[in-house]
């Protein structure tokens, strides 16, 4: 999708047949496992309204399979996936469940990493190859993959964003956008920053190092797959 | 710095500037983008790779889609185009790619969006039938293609591009505007006459509404690929021939804009309505949506 003229109409090159219920299906699932950060072991997915009804016909499973295996939608073994993951040994189950009040292109998927890792990634397909992260691990957040983001799970208290931001100036990394989400006033909370540039890794290690930091995730922009 | 808000600037600034509206594009592009032309061209020529690959592909009828519906149909029209009958061989061959691309589509298989999947066997379609009969090279095109795509650009700002939010005419009947400008040029049209030509084209699906069956990219949308190019060969002819719109080209984008906006819910890629809702169509939907 990159470009903003011309080659937003004529493109992007993709595995059929659908943009929408293929092409953003095969980005949540490439994003998913972004997010866990390790090679998945085992997923479990939850399509939820239109990806549950016309999924099968649409290839949406194999394209979400596809993007947990690594693979982009514009890769032509996306329709093999089924069999890619048997040659990877990764294990997966489709479900159909009401995701609630969710765009009808929703799933939820469940990531197992070989090192014990586990996240849950809820995402929607919302036309056009796009896609919108709406949850990880049951916080609601919102996130394109469009930038290189950066995820934290932290104690809600007082200095945690200028922290992060410091931490991320001092490394040379302008912010484009930044939110913060809590369950409750000094609980769990998360940030969602999302990056002009990736951030170095010894930057990285510093936020996770903080005082009150849970955890940090850091997720590749969806042009990389 | 070019900038035009308008067909009617876009056609200005290319018969001030004495270039086809693909150039004008091409150079437009280079300059929003700041990457040199000699790079995009070779994008764009990666692009017409693809699209060939899915004709030859399609071609073959080998494919069947997931569902079963969709595959073979443009291998019989290309084997029958030989003896047409009734439109000649070269609206029978555009017919036939425009089929084997969007097959490709609906049987996994890579293909470029123009604009959209849905609408990709379009553009392929009728610009390599129009370069065979022209005798034009892969760099005509390819400079076909970014006339293709500014017409395209041109929908989107003024319009929409998503059968979800306009129906059909903004996918295949979009494709069928943008291939109709680029096969004027393709076949040394003028500007002006290119972009009577997407105008005459858009006018003739003005309505289309976008009705899946069970909500799958086949039914009736890889029919309408082949009609879309044959509704985008026509309207280059008579462009060609010097018939103008008597609507200009930014009007009927915005009728369509307005039609689009009026269309019910149930004709806007929701398959509740048109072909989806036909006894045979829900019989399939009961047939092939079959939950995880």
């Amino acid at each position: 999708m990159s470009g903003s003229g011309i080659f937003t109409i004529i493109g992007p090159v993709m595995v059929g047949p659908s943009s929408s219920h293929t092409a953003g299906a095969a980005r949540l699932g490439w994003a998913a496992r972004a997010i866990l950060g390790t090679e998945p072991v085992a997923a479990a997915f939850y399509l939820h309204g239109s990806f549950a009804e016309t999924g099968r016909g649409h290839g949406t499973d194999r394209a979400l399979l596809a993007g947990v295996l690594g693979l982009g939608p514009a890769d032509s073994r996306l329709p093999a996936a089924y069999r890619l993951a048997e040659a990877a040994g990764l294990k997966y189950a489709f479900y159909t469940q009401d995701l609630g009040d969710a765009h009808p292109n929703t799933v939820k998927i469940v990531l197992w990493g070989g090192d014990g890792s586990q996240v849950g990634v809820t995402g929607s397909s919302i036309g056009g190859g796009e896609i919108v992260i709406t949850a990880v691990d049951d916080l609601a957040v919102e996130f394109s993959c469009h930038y290189p983001t950066l995820l934290t799970l932290h104690q809600d208290q007082p200095g945690m964003v200028a922290r992060v931001s410091a931490e991320l100036a001092a490394a040379g990394v302008n912010i484009a956008f930044m939110r913060v989400f809590r369950r409750a006033r000094g609980g769990e909370a998360s940030m969602v920053v999302e990056m002009d540039e990736d951030a170095p890794e010894q930057a990285v290690a510093r936020i996770a190092a903080l005082p009150g930091m849970r955890r940090v995730r850091v997720v590749k922009a969806v042009s990389a797959c | 710095m070019l900038t035009f808000a308008s067909g009617a600037e876009l056609l200005a600034l290319a018969e001030k500037e004495n270039l086809s509206l693909g150039t004008l594009a091409l150079r437009w592009e280079s300059e929003q983008e700041r990457k040199p032309e000699a790079e995009l061209k070779a994008r764009m020529a990666e692009y017409l790779a693809v699209m060939r690959a899915a004709v030859e592909r399609g071609l073959t009828g080998k494919d069947r889609s997931p569902s079963g519906l969709a595959g073979g149909r443009g291998r019989l029209v290309w084997e029958a185009s030989g003896k047409a009958r009734v439109g000649g061989a070269t609206l029978a061959r555009a017919a036939a790619r425009a089929l084997a691309v969007a097959e490709v589509n609906a049987c996994m298989g890579r293909i470029v969006a123009a604009p959209t999947a849905g609408s990709c066997g379009i553009v392929p379609g009728v610009l390599f039938t129009v370069a065979e009969e022209n005798h034009k090279d892969d760099e005509a095109l390819v400079l076909a293609l970014f006339t293709a795509g500014v017409i395209g650009q041109l929908i989107a700002r003024r319009a929409t591009l998503a059968g979800a939010a306009g129906g059909c005419q903004a996918e295949c009947g979009a494709a069928a505007g943008m291939a109709a400008a680029a096969a004027v040029e393709l076949a040394g049209g003028s500007p002006g006459q290119a972009l009577a030509a997407a105008a005459i084209s858009l006018k003739g699906s003005l309505g289309l509404v976008c009705d899946p069956v069970a909500g799958l990219v086949e039914v009736p949308c890889i029919k309408r690929n082949a009609l879309g190019a044959a509704n985008a060969l026509t309207s280059a002819e008579l462009a060609l021939a010097g018939v103008e719109s008597a609507v200009p080209f930014d009007e009927v984008v915005d009728a369509m804009a307005e039609v689009g906006r009026s269309l019910p819910r149930e004709f806007k890629e929701t398959a509740l309505g048109g072909c989806a809702a036909t006894p045979t169509g829900r019989a399939w939907k009961e047939k092939l949506c079959r939950p995880f």
